[in-house]
């Protein structure tokens, strides 16, 4: 049987699309500060979990949603998106068998990576912005790791 | 994408992301951001893709558009009563500081040796709505329902009730990105109304705040000036309100001057903006840059700004 029968398409394509909602709805600005990076997430997830369902691909075109939602330069979210999940693919196999901490753990590291990789472009394209409020969403982006693989894990027979 | 299978590794042969694809996924993203910042290429890219984002805009809008419209239907007579009120004695009162407007602009035009008065310089005006969508945490945009199918161009200037707002950052065919004054990376040529001393009036990432960066310490200003649009940088017309002073600071030591205004315009609740369009050849409209466009963010400022100097913050 072909194993591509089971790659959790659909769940992928609706987690993300409920993500960048969650992502672009309003909120007052104390809250939006320590908004996670929903999208980032799921795709950190489905890299994971589903490695082979979306490939490169998948990322690439969650991380150019991003660009066209916040108004930023077409491809900067691609780009962080694309090398976040690249790292999480190449390295599913370790990181699946992590218990659930160490999992948020590093889902808080590339959570910073993709920010850090967003905050080179930023400088780069010259829309400089030094606050360091931006560096807070990793931090609740890895509590919420837990959260969200519990919800994802649900969409699909994990392995 | 499991088609660029040229794997260096094949021991886990089920390798799904190979150096070769994600080489080809980062250059394509490095190229697409080079033709984006660099080239202005990819406008009708931009142009798709908003049409594209724009049923999700809704989408996210739709609760907060509901909600509006419930409380609208169910409004009280008392309330649609109080509000009528209200409206008429505002009515009133612009009607009446409207009075002399006529004898002013004659008056005016006698002084200025013109034989007739100057037409308005506003020739159209187009109200919208703000949608509720974040684009950014720490930028001050915003996104509003009407685009380039009602006519709003990229470098339009937007008002609000009190004031300026900001201008047009990218037009999509049925919303447009509108940046606020108040953005980091928005700056506004302005003038002190009563000195008529020009400078150039920076957003803070705060919907209340702006500052004057580049007045020196003795410049002819105060706590309560009104400071308007000068009409320089080829974006604003001459004349709208956009911020009073809020705070002057003069430390001898420095040479600049620490000056604070605060936006009139109610820039983080109005929830309608005007895009506006000028009288071409007018006096008072904005007169276009003679060559190169302004570089999107900044295209409110002139080119030759000075640099920003090193005054601790």
């Amino acid at each position: 049987m072909n194993a591509r029968v089971h790659e959790p398409r659909g769940a992928m394509l609706l987690a993300a699309f409920i993500a960048l909602i969650f992502q672009v709805v309003p909120l007052p600005d104390w809250l939006a500060l320590v908004r996670p990076a929903f999208l980032v997430i799921v795709v950190l997830y489905w890299s994971i979990s589903a490695p082979r369902a979306g490939g490169l691909f998948f990322p690439f075109l969650c991380g150019l949603a991003l660009d066209v939602f916040r108004g930023a330069v077409l491809g900067e979210h691609a780009l962080a998106l694309v090398i976040v999940a690249f790292l999480a693919i190449r390295m599913h196999l370790l990181i699946r068998n992590k218990p659930l901490f160490e999992q948020a753990l590093i889902a808080f590291a590339a959570l910073a990576l993709y920010e850090f990789v967003v905050w080179c472009i930023d400088g780069f394209s010259g829309h400089t912005l030094n606050s360091g409020l931006r560096w807070l969403h990793p931090i609740t982006g890895g509590l919420l790791w837990p959260v969200v693989c519990g919800l994802l894990s649900r969409t699909h027979r994990p392995r | 994408m499991v088609a660029f299978g040229g794997s260096s590794r094949p021991v886990p042969s089920r390798v799904a992301a190979t150096g070769l694809s994600f080489t080809f996924y980062a250059t394509f993203a490095i190229v697409l951001m080079f033709l984006d910042q660099r080239g202005n290429w990819l406008e009708y890219a931009r142009y798709g893709l908003s049409a594209a984002a724009y049923p999700v805009q809704l989408a996210v809008n739709s609760p907060t558009a509901a909600w509006d419209w419930l409380r609208d239907s169910f409004a009280t007579r008392e309330t649609l009563r109080a509000q009528n009120a209200a409206l008429q004695a505002e009515n009133r009162a612009l009607e009446l500081r409207t009075l002399r407007m006529e004898a002013l602009q004659v008056e005016n035009a006698q002084l200025r040796a013109l034989r007739a008065a100057l037409p308005e310089v506003v020739v159209k005006w187009l109200p919208a709505e703000v949608m509720n969508i974040e684009l950014s945490t720490l930028r001050q945009r915003v996104v509003v329902n009407k685009g380039a199918s009602a006519g709003v161009f990229k470098g339009q200037a937007v008002l609000a009730s009190g004031g300026l707002i900001g201008q047009v950052l990218r037009a999509g065919p049925w919303s447009a990105e509108v940046i606020l004054i108040t953005d980091p990376e928005h700056a506004v040529p302005v003038q002190v109304l009563r000195s008529g001393l020009r400078t150039i009036a920076v957003g803070q990432g705060n919907a209340g705040v702006m500052t004057l960066p580049f007045l020196p310490v003795n410049s002819d200003i105060k706590v309560d000036d009104l400071l308007v649009t000068s009409g320089l940088g080829g974006v604003f017309p001459a004349g709208y309100p956009v911020a009073r002073v809020t705070e002057v600071g003069r430390d001898p030591g420095q040479p600049l001057a620490q000056v604070r205004a605060q936006p009139l315009a109610a820039i983080d609740r109005d929830r309608e903006v005007t895009f506006v369009w000028f009288r071409p050849g007018h006096p008072a409209a904005p007169v276009p840059l003679a060559e190169s466009a302004p570089p999107p963010g900044l295209a409110g400022a002139p080119q030759d700004a000075p640099p920003r100097p090193a005054v601790a913050p």
